[in-house]
């Protein structure tokens, strides 16, 4: 019988299989920041023992950095301290760091993929749930947490059990104004926020096989807002295409035997998954969220359900979340009032998303009473945006373009929504607090926010296109 | 922290909400220490206090009704960010199992790698759970975990719960995955032999 795609890579990755033990799994290529790194090179000191092969891991500073003024010290103590710690510790340890100033630095899940560290087949991993991202280059990511990361550091291999496989395919062509953010807020909205856990997704379909690499990243980027282990992409030519030429991608005959292999990479024909889904590209509209988990969403002229629709047992949670959105059951988010626009995270801050952005505002100017913020991805996406002259695009319109890191996504820096706001957010959770204690958060594509930069509110998108 | 883990007769604190995240369990603003120790007391952070850090009187943790090693909670705990910050402020504020009817993947392995046991119970025991703790706060709940149940001991309702049983093993002798893997040096170098790329 023939095997999925992510069965392939798996079980080409397992260094031991004892009865009455989860899988080792040897890691490829593990990256690392500054929030879930320290204990786990503290429990390292502890044992007395090495990084295993520190050329495989790679470090980034980009949860907690300051997006203005990284030329200068970190003014916040913690996360100072915290910064101080990533370089210490890499130095020690002798893992490579593109630390603040670093021309590579900038969101974990942006910079592997855009220095072809990321390449199909891999198995990937970092304690950062989102590495489901990198899946869109046919790999195997996932997050982890603490003590995984010290597992890998000490061994390049990680205890798992093998998750069950689910397919979700979407066929069909987009709508005009539908980005890949609306197919997986979609899908979300569709399967809830725990509707895939305990899954490996594999996105398949026309519709997923038409988008560029930064909109493939998008959708494996928010697996997780389903509960899903990962989510991945075969590989084809847009990813061959796209990883060519990167400045760790293989070159000259590794480039040829790489390509070969990477080619193998599919789900086979006669393969079977425990669960399939699918979906029509069709019906999706530019979507938004109006709750407080990635779930509950809708397309953007629906409205709220109404307490009728729910069950009994739904509702108090339901209730709680809209009391927090301080929004009513059964209304429309058409032209609520928007005070915060942010673009930015690893859900949607590539030169792509930029690109999108900057083509729809030219000549426009952002509503009087909106703060938009630009978060880019990296310095190479800050420095590509300077390069086309979008970030004068930006300028113009009255947006802030920052300098690279996660952000108002989750508002580790001081990159906060005040307390009762509402920001129309590009990022992947509109949990409670999440961009700022007490802030509320619409998440949305990077069009539909820019829509609502220019117009000050909730917008329907297809309508100023 | 206690590195093993058999069998416990507490009281429960019950937070009867579905889909708590690991952003309400420990808000991103806290995850700036380089410990693993100090995170218990911003637990559920922004429902237990104000933002002028006066306790809020309607949250459980704040009720000195409830106590114990036993937090029960609605479906699909612990969903969201990675954070192994969460597992640990769990854990640093005393709690030694969690109770719901779904695990987020992550949290779950966070918690197990922590000596933290999550029960998965079904919709219908998570409920008379939450029943017995209303009518009767100080109401006990029994886990035993060789055994692989959880009992309410007012009633003497139980549900046998599913562990693995390498966790368990790990849980009830304080073994850790890294002893493990270490033990497994030579079919590591081995693999990395048959590797033709990195990848």
């Amino acid at each position: 019988m023939g095997k999925t795609l992510f069965d392939k890579i798996w079980d080409s990755h397992i260094v031991a299989s004892k009865p009455g033990h989860p899988d080792a799994v040897y890691i490829n290529t593990h990256f690392i920041h500054e929030v879930t790194s320290p204990q786990a090179f503290d429990g390292l000191r502890k044992r007395g023992i090495p990084v295993f092969r520190p050329a495989k891991t790679r470090a980034t500073a980009d949860h907690n950095v300051p997006t203005l003024h990284q030329d200068q010290p970190i003014k916040e103590a913690l996360s100072r301290h915290q910064v101080e710690m990533l370089t210490k510790n890499t130095s020690e340890y002798g893992v490579e760091l593109y630390g603040l100033g670093h021309r590579y630095q900038g969101i974990v899940h942006v910079i592997g993929p855009e220095l072809g560290i990321t390449l199909p087949g891999m198995t990937i991993v970092c304690g950062d749930s989102h590495t489901s991202t990198h899946g869109a280059f046919g790999a195997v990511a996932f997050g982890i947490g603490t003590s995984e990361v010290e597992q890998v550091l000490a061994t390049q291999c990680i205890l798992q059990y093998k998750p069950k496989r689910m397919k979700i395919e979407v066929n069909g062509q987009l709508g005009k104004g539908v980005l890949s953010k609306d197919i997986i807020l979609y899908i979300i909205s569709k399967i809830s926020a725990s509707g895939a856990t305990g899954y490996f997704v594999e996105y398949a379909g026309e519709a997923i096989r038409n988008l560029s690499m930064e909109a493939r990243m998008t959708i494996c980027n928010m697996s997780i807002e389903m509960g899903a282990r990962g989510g991945l992409i075969a590989p084809d030519s847009t990813t061959f295409d796209y990883i060519k030429g990167r400045e760790f991608a293989p070159k000259g005959a590794d480039w040829d035997k790489a390509l070969e292999y990477w080619k193998t990479l599919y789900s086979d024909a006669d393969a079977t998954f425990d669960k399939v889904l699918t979906f029509d590209a069709a019906d999706i509209e530019p979507q938004i969220t109006y709750g407080t988990n990635p779930g509950m969403g809708m397309g953007i002229t629906r409205h709220i359900p109404a307490l009728e629709q729910l069950e009994e047992k739904e509702r108090p949670s339901f209730k709680k979340s809209l009391e927090y959105m301080d929004l009513q059951p059964g209304a429309e988010l058409l032209g609520k009032k928007v005070d915060y626009v942010f673009i930015g995270s690893c859900t949607n801050s590539r030169i792509e998303d930029l690109r999108l952005v900057a083509d729809f505002v030219k000549g426009k100017h952002k509503a009087d009473d909106v703060v938009v913020w630009i978060v880019p991805g990296s310095k190479q996406v800050e420095a590509q945006a300077k390069e086309e002259g979008i970030d004068k695009v930006f300028a113009e319109a009255g947006f802030q373009l920052r300098e690279p890191g996660c952000s108002a996504c989750l508002a580790m820096n001081e990159d906060k929504v005040p307390a009762g706001m509402y920001c129309i957010s590009t990022s992947n959770r509109n949990f409670e607090g999440r961009q700022g204690p007490n802030a509320r958060t619409f998440l949305a594509s990077p069009l539909t926010a820019a829509a609502a930069a220019i117009t000050g509110k909730v917008a329907d998108v297809r309508e100023l296109l | 922290m206690s590195k093993i883990f058999q069998h416990l007769v507490s009281p429960a604190v019950p937070v009867p909400i579905e889909n708590i995240d690991t952003d309400q369990i420990i808000p991103a603003r806290f995850l700036k220490a380089t410990t693993r120790e100090g995170f218990g007391e911003n637990l559920f952070r922004d429902w237990r206090y104000e933002a002028d850090n006066t306790p809020k009187a309607d949250f459980v943790m704040n009720n000195p009704l409830y106590s114990g090693k036993i937090l029960v909670a609605g479906k699909n705990f612990g969903c969201g960010s990675s954070r192994e910050h969460a597992a640990w402020a769990i854990a640093d504020a005393g709690f030694k199992v969690v109770v719901s009817s779904f695990f987020a993947d992550i949290f779950k392995n966070n918690a197990l790698n922590n000596f933290i046991l999550p029960i998965q119970v079904t919709d219908a025991f998570l409920d008379k759970i939450f029943e017995a703790i209303s009518a009767n706060p100080k109401a006990e709940l029994e886990v035993d975990l060789e055994n692989q149940f959880i009992r309410i001991v007012a009633t003497g309702e139980k549900e046998s719960f599913d562990i693995n049983q390498y966790k368990k093993t790990c849980l009830m002798n304080g073994y850790d995955d890294i002893d493990y893997l270490l033990s497994l040096r030579k079919e590591i170098e081995q693999y990395e032999t048959t590797r033709p790329f990195n990848f």
